[in-house]
């Protein structure tokens, strides 16, 4: 009897399936299986770009000297491969750009998701959207040309040393980096349940207490990770550290009013220049190329994990 | 604040007060001090806005000051020159530029939408290879620009493809830069789509293929769309990895797409305002002021596609 019926179920299985096999479809699935694909086949062209040429790179430096020596002199005379001073100066670009970005980015955010009208709102987000797509050259011109002069002519007090500044350099990087902020920030807390703010409002709280005590405490991680985007956005950006906080001297350098050299300035001008492909100069555009994929890629993970775990609570 | 819950039995009583001493603490409007505090806050709101939209104004009107002189033809019809300064243009730059921005677009459409409608209609999300696609999609939308000038160096300058210092090698370098950009894009067009729609049409008998291609995909194309101009707009601008991949050579001739040297638009304005003279940096100015006014128009273009394709279903 059952033995019957499971015979029934699977004769009729076979007549749901199309007679016909389909190798059109087939062959438009491979295709677009094809087109996914090519962004893992990217990922792993990436890798094998900034890592082959590392293992003859430090066969001649050791890896102890990379990381521990603190001059970066690639090319001088007597060159010296610590890549410390370039680091440093990506670090100090990084952190001014993020005390530049974070109150405006946060504060712009909160305004648009828990004070913003509809209309305002929506005209606000696209024109953030704009500053997001000015090219980094532009910004960068601009705050070589008229920033960084503006502002030593408002503090001829502070220590301003020659045409560079790698913190007007962070502070140009953190205007662009403010909409990137705003935006991932505003996500997060605009999907924080209505409940949670009007159980708030219930109790009497104000705009101001809903805003800090219930929607940027709940949507927290969405907005760390906004913070860590930016901060890796900022590692990466290119155009503006070449322009404004030049080409710099390659000691460890500190000093915000002076010119420095970051991993992604030292990459760009270093490729432009006329260097023997192969040689050992050429391959620390690898070695310091490969430190900044490894800094970025911790970065965006950490950023997808924080991003991930405020969908995760409330959808 | 115990009167107002007097009426409750003995423990419910202390435990409302409770709640409403706590909530008192936490929440209760200070009087004026709240009031003020408040106020202060939503200026400091408006304030950060305000900074965030100076910066874009400040940049449009530096530009235009400083290049406003070298507003005329010949900015664009004329190709650079170290000899005639004062007449020298962007006419190679922007040639170069369109090249490659053709070659972005050939490569990015087809990739893009393909990826985004395997990803949103075909993958099963329980394989794990689908969801290293994903995750790896993600992953490169952060990866910096510069690397991907490395990239573009190591294979298609030399490597593999060998193409040399060419436009092709920019423009491919580019085409793949901005990719995961136009895949999310395209899956959030995707997404937004009801899967009825697409359930309807295979209900009728049509087959997945046919229900994706005739349904979804014209629902999300206008989305989709979007995505690819944001992408063009961000290739037009994007000076860092070609800086790697050639374009920064001195070109005073046409490119050719696979042969022979080429610059592009931001690349050139770099070089001009790398140079001492001062009319190269008004040149610069001149420049960025062209290249801001062509991004905003496309910009604004794209958004207000966007907001016109936005429908609720």
């Amino acid at each position: 009897m059952s033995s019957s019926v499971m015979s029934e179920r699977s004769s009729s299985l076979r007549t749901l399936r199309s007679d016909n096999p389909r190798y059109g479809e087939k062959a438009i699935f491979a295709f677009l299986f094809f087109t996914a694909a090519v962004s893992v086949a990217v990922t792993t062209a990436i890798v094998l770009a900034l890592f082959q040429p590392l293992p003859g790179f430090f066969a001649e430096i050791s890896i102890v000297e990379f990381f521990t020596a603190t001059e970066w002199s690639p090319g001088y005379a007597r060159p010296i491969y610590g890549v410390w001073p370039i680091v440093v100066g990506t670090m100090i670009v990084v952190v001014t750009a993020l005390l530049v970005a974070i109150p405006l980015g946060l504060l712009s955010a909160i305004y648009l998701s828990e004070y913003a009208p509809n209309a305002v709102r929506k005209t606000i987000k696209p024109v953030l959207e704009i500053l997001e797509g000015i090219p980094t050259v532009a910004t960068g011109l601009f705050a070589f040309f008229w920033l960084r002069p503006f502002l030593e002519y408002m503090t001829p007090w502070l220590p301003w040393g020659g045409l560079f500044s790698t913190g007007v350099a962070g502070i140009a990087v953190g205007l662009i980096i403010v909409p990137l902020i705003a935006s991932v920030a505003d996500d997060a807390m605009r999907s924080v349940p209505r409940a949670l703010r009007e159980g708030a409002y219930a109790l009497g709280a104000s705009r101001l207490r809903v805003a800090l005590q219930v929607v940027v405490p709940a949507a927290f991680s969405g907005i760390i990770a906004a913070f860590v985007l930016g901060a890796s956005r900022a590692v990466g950006e290119t155009m503006i550290v070449l322009l404004v906080a030049g080409a710099g001297s390659p000691t460890l350098n500190f000093n915000p009013f002076e010119g420095v050299q970051t991993m992604t300035a030292y990459i760009a001008s270093r490729a432009t220049g006329e260097i023997a492909v192969g040689s050992l100069v050429y391959d620390t555009i690898f070695a310091v190329g490969a430190l900044l994929f490894l800094i970025t890629l911790a970065m965006n993970m950490i950023a997808i994990r924080f991003v991930a775990r405020f969908r995760e609570v409330y959808e | 604040m115990a009167n107002a819950f007097s009426n409750l039995p003995g423990r419910a009583q202390f435990a409302a007060a409770g709640a409403g001493l706590a909530v008192q603490n936490r929440f209760a409007s200070d009087g004026s001090k709240g009031k003020v505090a408040n106020t202060l806050f939503l200026a400091l709101m408006l304030l950060a806005l305000t900074v965030a939209i100076t910066a874009i104004v400040a940049i449009l009107a530096w530009a235009f000051v400083e290049g406003r002189t070298r507003l005329d033809g010949d900015l664009i019809f004329n190709g650079p020159s170290t000899v005639n300064r004062a007449t020298a243009g962007y006419s190679v730059a922007i040639l170069g530029t369109l090249q490659i921005i053709g070659g972005v677009i050939a490569l990015i459409i087809p990739l893009g939408a393909g990826a985004a409608l395997y990803l949103e209609q075909f993958a099963d999300k329980t394989k794990w290879w689908n969801r290293v696609i994903e995750l790896n999609i993600q992953n490169l939308a952060g990866v910096p620009s510069i690397v991907f000038g490395i990239l573009g160096l190591a294979f298609f300058v030399r490597g593999p493809f060998s193409w040399g210092l060419v436009a092709a090698a920019g423009s491919a370098t580019v085409a793949l830069l901005v990719l995961p950009t136009v895949i999310l894009a395209s899956r959030e067009a995707i997404k937004a789509v009801p899967p009825s729609i697409l359930e309807g049409s295979l209900a009728l008998g049509a087959t997945r293929w046919q229900a994706v291609w005739r349904q979804v995909l014209p629902a999300a194309a206008p989305g989709m769309l979007t995505g690819v101009i944001l992408a063009v707009s961000r290739a037009i601008g994007e000076a860092a990895p070609l800086l790697l991949v050639g374009a920064l050579t001195f070109v005073t001739f046409a490119p050719n797409f696979f042969d022979g040297g080429y610059s592009a638009l931001p690349v050139l304005i770099y070089n001009y305002a790398g140079r001492p003279q001062e009319e190269f940096q008004i040149l610069a100015a001149a420049g960025v002021l062209l290249m801001l006014a062509v991004l905003i128009v496309i910009n604004s273009f794209a958004i207000w596609l966007r907001a016109r394709s936005e429908r609720s279903w």
